[in-house]
């Protein structure tokens, strides 16, 4: 089990955005959060990743218990995310992005990178190489040097998605991979979030609307409903839960 | 016209301009990675220039007395960031830019008050006298400490497109000026970043004080250079280094040669507002400065 959450609350003045969620994550999973629109999902993302403190309950990441933390914490762990709405470095190009998902593997003190001598040179060899080969994988290397602000929404998504996994992350958190793509774009994402799952053994937790998609990929599902959790299963238990369709549905009262 | 004096105004001006140029790369830095317009700089500039000369009066070694004014740069950059900036992370810009406002008086009074408040000369010993050689030949009067001054720019220059193009913090600093969140995502230290901008801004500060100290005298006024900053940063782009020299040059230039060729038309006395005319013309044609980032909103 890498990641356990239990018992988790969350408001924010009167709103519960969360109330009283556990669920948890085996290492080597694809893990999706769903829910109709304002059920919590990013919150409970944000919570995760550190970026919201719950007000009640715990996070478990490895068997650690932490409560006080921030996103940048999170990152030093081991847990990289992306954004609902795209949060990229826009003024930048495709691979300084990329680059600096790396930020915090690099070691080389700032004196040594300007001067460009032996060790920086190596490090930084060592991680463009790294990079590229994250380039290659979504391939997106025709657009390497482009500002990622001049590139079309699906591509950007991508960038994002490179960003993340530039970080080797062991748990990667994706908010949304899919929003806003067309068929062809979404088969891409799928692919690629597969191949990481499968090829470098990274957990996922991801949000996602559409079902066909998170029936496909994920191994289990959470199912929230204004803030609580309502399912927790296997694609197919899901899809046949009476309480999920009513929520997804809506039931007479 | 005589072409060698219409060659000595232009270069006059030209070097005029690196001296801008440098004041205005000031701002361009912290701009660049916090998004904040620090009116401050030209606080810090008076600041660094009245603590280099105040310790060489009373006795400090030149060197040594540069090497504590750079410290005391970097002490103060690092309290701005913990008393001012990080308790305003995520406010309006406009907030921000006010605190910056109100920390220019802060640091007047400060500066005054440690260091007393009547004017100092400040000697570089680069004599601001025409080259002989120059003269001679060409009978083009050029400063000596014009053209040291841009050296100096040249050099800081350099290393400020180094250190900002090749090394990770250097890639940082422009992620977290992009993108707060995301750069916390990705592990980005936002308060260690700023510290870092806010102490390169103070030696930048530290380089421009002395520069315009040896040449004004170090006086209060001088933090009004910061004002003849702005025309510079609306033509090259608040965010671009590059565009701080250029802005600086053209600025130096225009105002100069407006001077000499247009002033006695119109009575003299415009080379002190020519530069914010230029600039406005020049906000007309493009909003952002000749290297500013082009905002495109996808809608």
């Amino acid at each position: 089990m890498i990641l356990s959450v239990e018992n988790v609350s969350l408001s924010f003045g009167g709103v519960k955005a969360l109330q009283d969620v556990s669920f948890d994550v085996e290492a080597h999973e694809v893990r999706a959060i769903i829910g109709p629109n304002g059920a919590g999902k990013s919150s409970m993302l944000n919570v995760i990743n550190g970026v919201y403190r719950p007000q009640h309950g715990k996070i478990l990441f490895k068997e650690k218990a932490f409560k006080e933390m921030d996103s940048r914490q999170a990152a030093r762990m081991g847990i990289a995310r992306t954004f609902q709405n795209i949060a990229l470095f826009k003024g930048m190009t495709v691979l300084d992005n990329i680059m600096t998902g790396r930020n915090l593997k690099m070691r080389c003190g700032f004196l040594q990178q300007a001067l460009w001598i032996g060790p920086a040179k190596r490090e930084e060899l060592e991680h463009r190489r790294a990079a590229e080969e994250i380039i290659d994988f979504l391939e997106i290397q025709h657009i390497r040097r482009t500002p990622v602000g001049r590139l079309p929404y699906g591509l950007q998504k991508r960038v994002e998605l490179g960003r993340a996994l530039a970080a080797e992350p062991e748990l990667l958190l994706l908010d949304e991979p899919m929003a806003g793509m067309n068929l062809e774009e979404k088969q891409d994402m799928c692919r690629f979030i597969l191949h990481v799952n499968d090829h470098y053994g990274t957990t996922l937790v991801l949000i996602e609307h559409d079902m066909g998609v998170v029936m496909d990929i994920s191994h289990r599902v959470v199912v929230l409903d204004y803030g609580r959790k309502i399912a927790d299963g296997v694609p197919a238990e899901i899809r046949s839960n009476q309480k999920v369709i009513d929520a997804y549905l809506g039931v007479a009262h | 016209m005589d072409f060698s004096f219409f060659v000595e105004v232009l270069a006059g001006g030209l070097l005029a301009g690196v001296m801008y140029s440098l004041v205005a790369l000031g701002f361009v830095l912290i701009y660049k990675a916090s998004g904040v317009f620090n009116f401050a700089q030209g606080a810090m500039v008076f600041f660094a220039a009245l603590t280099f000369v105040s310790l060489v009066e009373r006795g400090m070694n030149a060197w040594l007395a540069l090497a504590v004014t750079l410290a005391a740069m970097v002490v103060l950059g690092m309290t701005i960031e913990r008393v001012v900036l990080r308790p305003l992370v995520n406010q309006p810009p406009i907030t921000l830019f006010m605190a910056t406002i109100g920390l220019t008086f802060v640091l007047e009074g400060l500066s005054q008050l440690a260091w007393g408040s009547q004017p100092h000369n400040l000697e570089l010993g680069v004599p601001d006298v025409p080259m002989e050689w120059l003269s001679q030949q060409w009978n083009i009067n050029i400063s000596q400490f014009d053209l040291f001054a841009a050296l100096v720019a040249g050099v800081l220059v350099g290393v400020l497109a180094v250190f900002f193009q090749k090394t990770r913090i250097g890639r940082a600093l422009r992620a977290v000026a992009d993108d707060h969140q995301a750069a916390l995502a990705v592990g980005i230290p936002l308060q260690h970043i700023w510290t870092i901008v806010w102490g390169v801004a103070g030696f930048v500060a530290l380089v421009a004080g002395l520069m315009w100290g040896a040449r004004n005298g170090v006086q209060y006024s001088l933090t009004f250079v910061a004002l003849k900053a702005l025309p510079v940063l609306l033509i090259g782009g608040f965010e671009s280094i590059p565009g701080a020299i250029l802005g600086g040059l053209i600025i130096g230039a225009t105002e100069k040669l407006a001077e000499v060729y247009l002033g006695p038309m119109v009575g003299g006395g415009i080379e002190s507002w020519f530069a914010y005319v230029v600039a406005l013309l020049f906000l007309l044609v493009r909003p952002e400065g000749m290297f500013g980032e082009k905002h495109i909103d996808r809608v």
